[in-house]
C-alpha cells in the first residue's frame, strides 16, 4: 500500500535535474515501457512504471532504497516504444544517480569506481597478458590509465558514492 | 585504405583477445587501417549507473585522443559504442562542452563512433565483403545476436531497425552461413544485471541459448565481449540452472567473416573459444 502521508512532492524535481532525467514529468502510465521490458519478462518484481509512478508521486524513500531499481539492464527496449518520447532506460538510470547521491550505491559499483580510480580499466593487466598479446602480434596496451583519477577527482563522484 | 581509430575498451584486450585478434586479421583482409589509441582508457559505460556525467566524461576524453588524430573511431563492445556515442553527442552541448575544456581536453575535429559490424555495413559494404569470401560457409546454420547498444538507442544511433533489426543477419549470410530467422531476436543477454542478481541474468542468457538449441543452430554469434560472457562463460550455470546441455559455441562476428576469408583457424583464435568449436571447424571442412 502507499501512504501519500510520506510523500515527498519535490522529489520528481531532484530527478528533472539529473542527467537523463528531463522526460520524467511526461509520463502518463501506459505501461508500454513494463510491457517491452526484457527483465521484467523474467522477473515481475522489477517494473519500470512502477519506479517512474511512485517517482512522480513523491514516494522518495520507497524508490531509492528498492533493490529493484537496479534490475534495469539500460537495454532501451522501453526507450523505443514510449509513446511520450522518453528515453526510459536514461531515466532510470537518472533515478539510479540520484540513489547513489542518497546513499545507496550497491557494493558491486563501488568496486568498479576503486578499480577505475585505481587502474583506469576494470581489469588489471598482468604481465601474463602483454605476454600473451605479444604472442598473438597484438600491440601492447597501457598497464594503468592515470587520466581516469583526475577525472574521477574533477567530479567529485567518489566522494558522493562514500557520503 | 580506410583508417580509423580503434578503441579496445577493458574486456577485449585482456579477456577477448580472439575477438581482438579476428577483427584486425579481417580487416588487414578488408584494406582497413587501425590506428592504436595511446593511453585511452575504460569508456565510461561501467560508471554510468553511479554518475552519468563522470561516465560522459571519461568517454569525451576517449574521444579527444582519436580527434587529435583526426580518425573516426571503431569499438568492438557495444556498451563502449554507446558511451563514446553519447560523448560525441553531448560535446555539441556547450554546458558539457565547458566541463570538458575545464579538464584540459581538446576536441579539434568532430569524432564519429561506429561498432566494428556497423563499420563493415556501411562503410565497407556487402559487395565488396562478397569479393573476397573464399569459402563460403554454407553448411552453418547460426543465431545472431545483436546486443542492445548495437542499434538502441535510436535516438543515438539512427542505424538499422531498433525492433526488427537486419543488418548484421545480412552481415552473416555474406559468409555464407545461414542466419535464422527467430522472435525475441533483440532479447538482452542479461549482463547488466549480472552483478545485481546472477540468477535472473543467467535465466535472460537462458532464453536465446534455448532457441540456439531448439533451431539446430551450429553457433551464436556475438559482437559484444560482455554479451559473449553471459552466453559462452555462464553456459554451463545456465545448463545447470535449467537442468539442460548446450554445448553451443559462441563465435565472434569477424571470427566467422575471417574463417569464410580462408583465414587460419589460428588467424581468427579459434583455441580460445571456451565452448570448444571442434565439431563446427569439422563442419566447414
Amino acid at each position: 500500500m502507499i501512504d501519500l502521508k510520506n510523500a515527498d512532492p519535490n522529489f520528481k524535481y531532484e530527478i528533472i535535474k539529473q542527467e537523463g532525467g528531463e522526460g520524467l514529468l511526461k509520463c502518463f502510465g501506459c505501461s508500454d515501457c513494463a510491457a517491452s521490458c526484457p527483465v521484467r519478462y523474467f522477473d515481475e518484481r522489477y517494473n519500470p512504471r512502477k519506479i517512474i509512478r511512485l517517482t512522480l508521486l513523491g514516494m522518495k524513500k520507497e524508490v531509492l532504497s528498492s533493490p529493484f531499481l537496479w534490475f534495469c539492464a539500460h537495454c532501451h527496449a522501453c526507450t523505443e516504444r514510449c509513446p511520450q518520447g522518453i528515453m526510459v532506460a536514461e531515466l532510470i538510470n537518472a533515478i539510479k544517480n540520484y540513489a547513489v547521491t542518497q546513499g545507496y550505491c550497491p557494493e558491486g559499483y563501488k568496486v568498479q569506481l576503486d578499480l577505475l580510480k585505481k587502474l583506469g580499466r576494470l581489469y588489471e593487466v598482468e604481465d601474463f597478458d602483454l605476454k600473451k598479446r605479444q604472442r598473438l602480434g597484438l600491440p601492447p596496451i597501457d598497464k594503468t590509465i592515470p587520466e581516469v583519477a583526475k577525472i574521477l577527482e574533477h567530479t567529485g563522484i567518489e566522494k558522493v558514492v562514500k557520503k | 585504405m580506410r583508417k580509423y581509430a580503434l578503441f579496445l575498451g577493458c574486456t577485449v584486450p585482456v579477456r577477448a583477445q580472439h575477438y581482438e585478434l579476428s577483427a584486425r586479421n579481417c580487416a588487414k583482409e578488408l584494406n582497413i587501417e587501425f590506428a592504436e589509441m595511446a593511453s585511452a582508457s575504460c569508456c565510461g559505460f561501467p560508471l554510468k549507473a553511479v554518475d552519468a556525467e563522470t561516465a560522459l566524461l571519461l568517454a569525451a576524453r576517449n574521444l579527444s585522443i582519436a580527434s587529435k588524430m583526426n580518425l573516426n573511431v571503431v569499438t568492438l563492445c557495444n556498451s563502449c559504442t554507446a558511451m563514446l556515442s553519447d560523448a560525441q553527442m553531448q560535446l555539441k552541448n556547450k554546458e558539457f562542452y565547458k566541463k570538458y575544456k575545464e579538464l584540459g581536453f581538446s576536441y579539434p575535429h568532430e569524432v564519429i563512433v561506429k561498432h566494428f559490424v556497423r563499420m563493415l555495413y556501411e562503410d565497407i559494404g556487402i559487395d565488396a565483403i562478397k569479393k573476397i569470401i573464399k569459402k563460403p560457409l554454407s553448411s552453418l546454420k547460426v543465431i545472431a545476436h545483436y546486443g542492445c547498444h548495437y542499434m538502441r538507442p535510436s535516438q543515438l544511433y539512427g542505424f538499422d531497425n531498433p525492433e526488427v533489426p537486419h543488418t548484421f543477419d545480412e552481415l552473416i549470410r555474406t559468409t555464407g552461413a545461414q542466419s535464422v530467422e527467430y522472435v525475441d531476436k533483440k532479447m538482452c543477454c542479461g549482463g547488466s544485471v549480472l552483478g545485481i542478481d546472477e540468477k535472473l541474468a543467467v535465466t535472460m542468457a537462458n532464453h536465446k541459448l534455448h532457441i540456439a538449441k531448439n533451431n539446430g543452430a551450429d553457433a551464436v554469434i556475438s559482437i559484444c565481449p560482455f554479451c559473449t560472457v553471459m552466453y559462452e562463460d555462464n553456459q554451463r550455470k545456465a545448463e545447470e540452472q535449467f537442468e539442460t546441455q548446450y554445448g553451443i559455441p559462441v563465435l565472434y562476428y569477424p571470427q566467422l567473416l575471417g574463417l569464410s576469408f580462408g583465414l587460419d583457424k589460428n588467424a581468427v583464435g579459434m583455441r580460445f573459444n571456451r565452448v570448444r568449436p571442434e565439431a563446427l571447424l569439422e563442419k566447414i571442412g
